[in-house]
């Protein structure tokens, strides 16, 4: 690698964004030459100062209020009425749901509608202080946060070392009942997985899908239902649930 | 039964998609704009069009659709500040926001940059020249990836790491020439 390549790639090692191969020759580099060393001492040393200044701004209220005003107005809310409607329509849910199975019976509307709502509660999260009832990134203490809060404590792993960072836990709603969600981090990203229980534990592979921008993967393992939600790349998201079911099945065995 | 009309439930949608990104639109309007009511008639305009958009949206992600949108829209108003040459004039403190330092090399110790208010550092940041301010913003401000940025500028990853590379080179070059001036 010459000087001239290892001044650009320096700032890619530097944001995470290069690959295990890659970050090698870097580093290989710059053990090797000291002005390369300096250069990158000193980004990185900007880095951290830009890191710790808050440089953004925030959009004034007269502003949300014209966007706001633009919108087409709803004349009926989105209210909980429309809600309560749609889960009146799932009473043979309900029904199954009081024998004390909770099943998920899905048909394809009813997959669409928990799509939906599994993007809103994303959203939802993302304002600020939703994101996160218990805050840790120890598994240890995420887990149980969950007992006696759910029939079903979600499976909680810490997937820090493959680059999904477990910041914590939450609780959320999603088609009226309690779901667990389990929240990490990748880069300033956040992913949302939710874990809802499930009568059927035939294994259904995981499917991405698109709703309002966000990708969500979803598919179904040992009588647990899962959507992992966030703005990453759909490949992105496809490898973290690889890691997840990795991790999970190394668990379940180990 | 769908028995809401479609439009508030596309408003709400949006709502719920577009509008949490709203300080991160504005931040990117102010450092490319560099005018506090300029940055906000060009997030109005962003999310109107947006919003007519919307139902032909299909991801990838938004944070990276809108930033498509707002470049559009700024540069629309750089064409219109270029055809009234006063109008960039009149901008306060144009004068010596021009970047007054060379690219030097960098010396070969790394000077220790001193923490500095925020209100010093976005000026550094506004003096950088396009495209790589923008360039820079995206990924330290608005904290995009490389391939969000890529997308949302419309050029390829490798232009992105240039040009970010370029930027900090010269903010940290004038970051270091004002230190050792105020010194």
């Amino acid at each position: 690698m010459t000087c001239d390549e290892a001044r650009i790639m320096l700032h890619a090692l530097l944001d995470g964004e290069l690959d295990a191969g890659h970050a090698r020759e870097v580093e290989a580099h710059i053990a090797d030459c000291a002005d390369c060393a300096a250069e990158f001492a000193a980004q990185r040393q900007m880095q951290r100062v830009l890191a710790d200044t808050n440089l953004r701004y925030a959009a004034p209220a007269s502003l949300r209020n014209k966007i706001e005003a633009s919108l087409p107005k709803a004349q009926t809310p989105p209210s909980r009425r429309s809600v309560l409607r749609g889960f009146a329509m799932g009473s043979a849910v309900s029904a199954l749901a009081a024998t004390g199975i909770v099943a998920l019976v899905l048909r394809q509307d009813d997959q669409q509608r928990i799509l939906s709502e599994v993007v809103s509660a994303h959203l939802r999260s993302l304002q600020a202080g939703h994101l996160i009832d218990v805050l840790s990134t120890d598994q240890h203490t995420v887990k149980p946060w969950f007992n006696g809060k759910l029939d079903v404590a979600p499976p909680v792993i810490d997937l820090t070392a493959q680059g999904f960072t477990l910041v914590g836990g939450r609780l959320d709603y999603i088609d009226a009942r309690a779901i667990g969600a389990v929240v990490y981090k990748r880069r300033q990203h956040v992913i949302n997985l939710f874990v809802a229980q499930t009568s059927s534990t035939e294994h259904r592979p995981p499917k991405t899908q698109t709703m309002q921008g966000f990708n969500c993967r979803r598919w179904g393992e040992r009588g647990l239902n899962f959507w992992a939600v966030s703005d990453i790349g759909g490949d992105e998201l496809a490898e973290f649930v690889d890691k997840f079911e990795t991790a999970m099945k190394a668990n379940a065995e180990g | 039964m769908p028995a809401t009309s479609d439009d508030p439930d596309k408003a709400r949608r949006f709502r719920e998609a577009a509008l949490p990104y709203l300080d991160d639109v504005y931040t990117l309007a102010r450092y490319l704009l560099r005018d506090a009511s300029d940055a906000e008639d060009a997030v109005q305009e962003c999310y109107l069009r947006a919003l007519k958009h919307f139902d032909s949206y299909r991801g990838p992600a938004m944070k990276p659709w809108l930033f498509a949108i707002l470049r559009n829209v700024c540069n629309a108003e750089y064409a219109r500040r270029a055809a009234r040459p006063s109008a960039i004039e009149d901008t306060p403190g144009a004068a010596d926001q021009t970047p007054i330092w060379q690219e030097s090399e960098a010396s070969p110790e790394a000077e220790v940059l001193r923490s500095r208010d925020a209100g010093a550092i976005r000026k550094l940041i506004d003096a950088l020249a396009e495209p790589f301010k923008e360039t820079f913003v995206l990924r330290e401000i608005n904290n995009l990836s490389y391939r969000e940025i890529a997308e949302a500028v419309g050029a390829p990853v490798g232009t992105v790491m240039s040009r970010l590379a370029r930027a900090r080179a010269m903010l940290r070059a004038a970051w270091t020439a004002e230190e050792e001036h105020s010194r």
